[in-house]
């Protein structure tokens, strides 16, 4: 009676939430573009040649993968769009360029097509960039330069356009030149570790002060994380948990004694912490798929920053605890899996 | 008074995940149930329930008549089959059906000149019968879940002696999309409703009944409350609108707030679930003694010109009525049940049975029928929050994809999932994660060190 007619078979669930991983990658992006403008702001087409020089990297980076392992295009998820731009905004604004082309090719390289490209990433890829060029360049990743110069956006650092393969230009006469008061190249943290200065907690949350080109403005970072977390595309578990892990340990240390040690506070808003929490430790793919998971794996990170940075050899530290935290993360979720339902209520058996 | 008061409260739900997608019932929700014209051939598959096919009682080119039976049960677990239709056995032959394989089944060339009155009926007062003789009054009627499982319905009545049902839950949660036909029950056959759970609390001896509704069906609630005595032992309660609340362990966790011991049956804990639909089938069908030969199905979707709750006779081939509904042009794709757990047919002459509360249909192009890219696993983790069983199907997914069938379910407790799909609606990477688990599961029972 109806043979003949055709009809398509497919399996169930036959409706589909419309959200895909390129619509997730595409938001992150843009909560990243306020955060990246400001750089640009605060420091000039110094930054602005760093973004665009790492996303483009990090890209070609990714195209050039793609192709050799005869996958398709993979731009199209735009993933590697946030690898770029969060490499840029983890290195120092005057960062040699083709340092920062040698950053972006190893975290798209070493930290994503090793392993097999998006989600088998072990570690979040712009973080082994940087920690690449921590290693290579311990010097240039070092050199801060003053926020708000006069005619950042006219003139480059000189440190910027350092031929490839050559020492970076030397910046501390550039630096004099500018004439600011007070300007003496150390970060808050590092004026904290070694000096025992502090930088006040506005200063650090409104922005304006030394670091690496996305350090600066806390309450854009937040806002940006606030939406991702209110569209539901970031886990809000991880950021918690790095924040509560970090006042977990420098809270009894500050009231102890807080000439020494820092304010949690001062540990929440100063260098990468902000940034990391929200835009690199919630890294989907490097991050237990646990719910209690995710909070242990925050906790992880927000206590071995503060413990490097409080008692390692560095001033900073959230990219070696976000580093090693993600390598920690599979352990992480096989320990917290989710309680089965029907599992611990055995024993049950009155209605 | 209590009764009202509950409605304000807000509504129990279970403990984890699911989710909401759009519902797309308002287009049949307030459509009263109809009759269609009868299809000039009714086929009637002898496997329409869990358990052992029926055993045809007929021969080709014998008479029969609406609701004679045509089959006998083969078995404790089986029911009989009666006629849906007045006129003449054409064949009993193999037949495509919506499981894929074509199975054998009982054809009738209905009769366009008979009334189709019902002529097999033995009113009896079914109250004043002893248990034993209802379970088989059930059987006799060939009554199955209507909700979809289809799972005979007397075996459920005869709990063992050492596991009594006390508390006995109706479900009427109704949390497919698209569908409207228990909503439409609850409304229109209350009283039937009402009968039938009186009946099968007289046959388990079960002290109370609580009828669980979604609360986007307040209507229904309201019906069937303005009909309960306040402190009688049948109950109405509103639950939180959301999918999967109509399955047997989410509606048991939501009213009861106990969970069902992994492996275990709602027996265990002294519970029988029974789904509207069949309950009103049978308060309607065993005083008449009478038996199951059609059913309320909800036909909607975006091809569908005229979508409605229709009373269809059981063996109505598929096509037939979306030719009614004015379907059968725009038809790509057919699901019987609801879009998320329902089951395309390879075949429009797929006849309706027992167990189809719905047809949905699309047409090519909706948007729902695009193709998606499939992504990696991102990890996520919105698989892991909406998982109702608590499961993580996202590693579950990884295994699957490297063929660990065995460690699915030995450390992932693969045999809870009872495919509601929520895992593979919500997953951005467009992972058909709930046909993973279908496969690890059918290979997982041919491997019998893995069986459970």
């Amino acid at each position: 009676m109806f043979r003949g007619k055709p009809v398509e078979i497919r399996t169930a669930p036959h409706l589909k939430r419309p959200q895909g991983v390129d619509e997730i990658m595409r938001n992150v992006v843009y909560a990243l573009l306020p955060i990246a403008g400001f750089s640009v702001w605060q420091f000039g087409i110094s930054s602005l040649a760093l973004i665009v020089t790492t996303t483009l990297v990090a890209m070609l980076t990714e195209r050039l993968f793609s192709h050799l392992s005869g996958r398709g295009n993979t731009l199209k998820d735009w993933s590697v769009v946030i690898t770029g731009i969060l490499l840029a905004l983890t290195l120092p604004p005057g960062f040699p360029l083709w340092m920062a082309a040698v950053a972006a090719f190893v975290a798209v390289a070493l930290g994503k097509a090793l392993f097999g490209g998006l989600g088998y990433n072990v570690m979040n890829p712009a973080l082994v960039g940087r920690a690449f060029v921590q290693a290579a360049f311990p010097v240039a990743i070092t050199t801060w330069t003053p926020a708000f110069a006069p005619g950042r956006f006219t003139e480059f650092v000189p440190s910027t356009l350092t031929l490839p393969f050559m020492k970076p230009n030397p910046v501390g006469e550039w630096i004099v030149g500018l004439n600011i008061d007070g300007f003496t190249g150390a970060t808050p943290l590092a004026m904290q570790k070694f000096q025992h200065i502090f930088v006040s907690t506005t200063d650090l949350f409104l922005g304006g002060v030394v670091g690496s080109s996305g350090e600066a403005p806390a309450l854009l970072i937040l806002l940006g994380g606030l939406y991702l977390a209110a569209r539901r595309m970031l886990d809000w578990r991880i950021p918690v948990g790095v924040f509560a892990g970090a006042a977990a340990v420098v809270l009894p240390l500050w009231l102890y004694d807080s000439f020494t040690y820092p304010s949690p506070l001062f540990v929440w808003f100063s260098g990468g912490l902000m940034l990391g929490a929200w835009f690199m430790a919630s890294d989907m793919i490097a991050s237990p798929v646990t719910p209690l998971g995710a909070f242990v794996y925050g906790a992880l990170i927000g206590v071995l920053t503060v413990v490097i940075r409080l008692f390692g050899g560095l001033s900073e530290g959230v990219m070696y605890a976000i580093l090693l935290a993600n390598a920690a993360s599979p352990l992480i979720a096989s320990i917290t899996q989710p309680r089965v339902y029907g599992q611990a209520r055995r024993q049950g058996g009155r209605a | 008074m209590m009764r009202l008061l509950n409605l304000f409260r807000r509504h129990k739900t279970f403990s984890h995940g699911g989710i909401h997608p759009l519902e797309y019932k308002e287009r049949t929700a307030g459509l009263a149930i109809r009759r269609l014209p009868f299809a000039p051939r009714i086929v009637v598959p002898l496997a329409q329930h869990k358990g052992a096919p029926a055993v045809p009682l007929v021969t080709v080119g014998q008479q029969v008549v609406r609701g004679e039976p045509i089959a006998g049960a083969d078995g404790h677990v089986s029911v009989p089959m009666h006629a849906p239709a007045t006129g003449r056995i054409a064949a009993i032959d193999l037949w495509p059906t919506a499981e894929g394989p074509k199975a054998p089944a009982i054809v009738i060339e209905v009769s366009q000149a008979a009334n189709q009155a019902v002529l097999y009926d033995e009113p009896v007062d079914i109250l004043a019968l002893s248990r034993e003789e209802i379970v088989q009054a059930v059987k006799d009627a060939g009554l199955v879940g209507l909700g979809g499982a289809a799972f005979p319905s007397h075996v459920k009545l005869a709990a063992p002696p050492d596991k009594p049902i006390r508390t006995l839950l109706i479900n009427g949660c109704e949390c497919e999309p698209y569908l409207t036909c228990d909503h439409r029950v609850m409304l229109e056959k209350t009283e039937a409703l009402l009968h039938g759970i009186r009946i099968v609390m007289h046959a388990t001896g079960a002290e109370r009944a609580l009828i669980g509704v979604e609360d986007n069906k307040m209507d229904a609630v309201r019906a069937i409350a303005d009909k309960l005595a306040d402190d009688g032992p049948i109950s109405v309660h509103a639950v939180e609108a959301k999918y999967p609340q109509g399955a047997e362990k989410m509606l048991i966790e939501s009213l009861l707030g106990e969970q069902i011991p992994e492996g275990g049956l709602p027996l265990d804990l002294g519970v029988a679930v029974y789904n509207v639909g069949t309950l009103a089938q049978m308060g309607e069908l065993l005083p008449l003694g009478r038996g199951l030969i059609e059913r309320v199905v909800t036909v909607s979707g975006p091809a569908v010109v005229h979508p409605g709750n229709y009373l269809v006779p059981i063996g109505t081939p598929v096509g037939f009525l979306l030719q009614q509904v004015g379907a059968d042009a725009a038809a790509n794709e057919v699901i019987l049940g609801g879009p998320m757990m329902g089951m395309t047919v390879a075949s429009l002459d797929v006849p309706v049975t027992k167990g189809v509360s719905g047809i949905v249909v699309y047409a090519a192009g909706d948007a729902d029928q695009q193709p998606r890219t499939v992504y990696p696993c991102i990890k996520c983790s919105r698989c892991v929050e909406v998982c109702p069983m608590h499961l993580n199907p996202s590693m579950l997914g990884q295994l699957a994809q490297k063929r660990e069938y065995g460690r699915m379910e030995q450390e992932h407790h693969l045999s809870q999932c009872f495919e509601c799909g929520c895992c593979a609606y919500v997953c951005p990477s467009n992972i058909p994660l709930t046909q993973y688990f279908r496969i690890a599961k059918a290979i997982n029972r041919e491997t019998p060190a893995v069986a459970v």
